[in-house]
């Protein structure tokens, strides 16, 4: 089960974009080798496990028992005062509809790949790209103690918040502190919840981030922290926050921690280009992730479609230029680039309110009726209550 | 100089993704610093559980000049 010297396309990492390129790819015809560092696919899990039922819509990904635990109707957000607004399940983007379980659902996308052809290396890190002159062509991979070169026409960086694709592909994909977030997360047990929610709390009960509650059944639950680099003070202000949040709130009484998961998430606006000659990025590693909701799983999955089949194409076309790779930024950007700066926008604008605008910002969406939450209405509702709370962002009205 | 407390370290890399200068690689469990570090104490922060703490060794601290 080594892997062979030569293949057309080397994706680095193995989560849901990388899987998914990896098996666009694959079902194309390309050649394609799954390099993941861990020794399993999935795990440890680094995630809060909301997803969009969007998904659903642009990749072929049928809904398993195996990971889609909880499939909830809507989204309630809570503002300080207490008072919250519902937003159905439809309507609220990126984090709502279902909680999945990630290490199942991973190896899921993993399997989907392997079966179009892809092969899979776990344990196995990509620690250098191989270049001839200046141009890359293929990667050095380290396993059970062994260095490997392989040979690639193209490499595709999916690895996640801290990759090195990108670093060593020369993308400059440093990250202002008011663009990282620091998270942690409880997947708790002996809770009792209504499992039809996903609860978020915001304001200053998380500076520059949210509280999630994401239940998996009625006494399960994901509960977590994201807090804004430019907003912490000091270190451990995550499990500070979160301790705190969890010993304010009586559904916590009796419950037990399982498993503690941490991790960094960008909260940016996506890269400017995330292709060069040879080289392609997908998902957290090109900054894909929802600068609102921190939710990075949907769009990973949907641009990685489209990179594995433009990568497939290249490999036809024998053209691995970075000219040729515009079809996958053209393609990607289509799907997600709109989004993602608009909510870029209502994330700046959010973490600049206090804890009594946005007590207002609640107040004023709870006017809306619920079938017509759009930005738009959403945003209109509030300029006729609190015209200075929406100043900025009069274009999108 | 960034000092690790590995009985809290949960080896999640939000260090990794954090560090303007690629001075961290997270391995599975193993989290390795490089001499890039600049000590502008990043990672410090988005640490969420406090694993890291940075001690400076760099220059001397220099009093602020007073008018």
């Amino acid at each position: 089960m080594f892997p062979k010297d030569s293949y057309d396309v080397v994706v680095v990492g193995g989560g849901p974009s990388g899987s998914t390129s990896a098996r666009y790819a694959a079902r194309n015809g390309a050649d394609v080798l799954l390099v993941e560092k861990r020794q399993e696919i999935g795990s440890p899990v680094r995630c809060g496990e909301g997803v969009s039922m969007e998904i659903f819509k642009h990749v072929d990904i049928k809904p398993d028992s195996s990971w889609l635990v909880n499939q909830v109707t809507g989204a309630r957000i809570f503002g300080p005062s207490g008072k919250f607004i519902l937003i159905d399940a439809k309507n609220a983007g990126d984090e709502v509809g279902a909680v999945i379980e990630r290490d199942n659902f991973d190896k899921y996308l993993a399997t989907e790949a392997a079966r179009e052809g892809a092969e899979i290396a776990t344990k196995t890190s990509v620690v250098s790209f191989l270049r001839d002159g200046g141009e890359v062509c293929g990667v050095r991979i380290r396993r059970m103690g062994e260095e490997r070169d392989i040979a690639a026409k193209l490499v595709i960086g999916a690895d996640g918040f801290e990759s090195q694709v990108a670093r060593w592909a020369g993308f400059n994909t440093n990250l202002k502190t008011r663009d990282t977030t620091s998270n942690l997360q409880y997947r708790m047990t002996n809770l009792d919840l209504d499992p039809r929610f996903t609860d978020f709390y915001i304001g200053s009960v998380a500076p520059g981030g949210y509280v999630w509650i994401f239940p998996k059944s009625r006494d399960v639950a994901n509960v977590g922290i994201g807090l804004l680099l430019s907003k912490i003070r000091g270190p451990s202000e995550a499990k500070d926050y979160l301790d705190e949040f969890i010993a304010s709130d009586p559904r916590f009484k009796n419950a037990s921690i399982m498993e503690t998961v941490s991790g960094g998430v960008s909260v940016s606006a996506p890269l400017d280009k995330v292709t060069a000659d040879r080289i392609m990025l997908v998902g957290d590693a090109a900054r894909m992730i929802d600068p609102l909701t921190g939710g990075g799983i949907s769009n990973g999955v949907i641009a990685g479609k489209v990179c594995g089949e433009v990568a497939a194409e290249a490999v036809k076309a024998g053209d691995f230029s970075d000219g040729f790779l515009q079809r996958y930024e053209k393609g990607w950007r289509e799907l997600l680039e709109e989004k993602l700066y608009r909510d870029y926008m209502a994330k700046e604008k959010l973490v600049s309110l206090d804890d009594e605008a946005l007590d207002k910002l609640i107040e004023a969406m709870s006017a809306v009726p619920l079938e017509n939450l759009s930005t738009k209405e959403i945003l209109g509702a509030i300029r006729k209550k609190y015209p200075e709370l929406v100043k900025e962002f009069e274009d999108l009205i | 100089m960034i000092e690790l407390n590995d009985d809290k370290c949960m080896h999640c890399g939000a260090c990794v993704g954090a560090c303007p200068a690629n001075a961290i690689y997270l391995n599975e469990v193993i989290l390795d610093f490089n001499d890039d570090c600049t000590d502008c104490g990043l990672c410090v922060k988005a640490c969420p559980v406090g694993a890291l703490t940075l001690i400076r060794t760099r220059g001397l601290k220099v009093p602020a000049v007073t008018a």
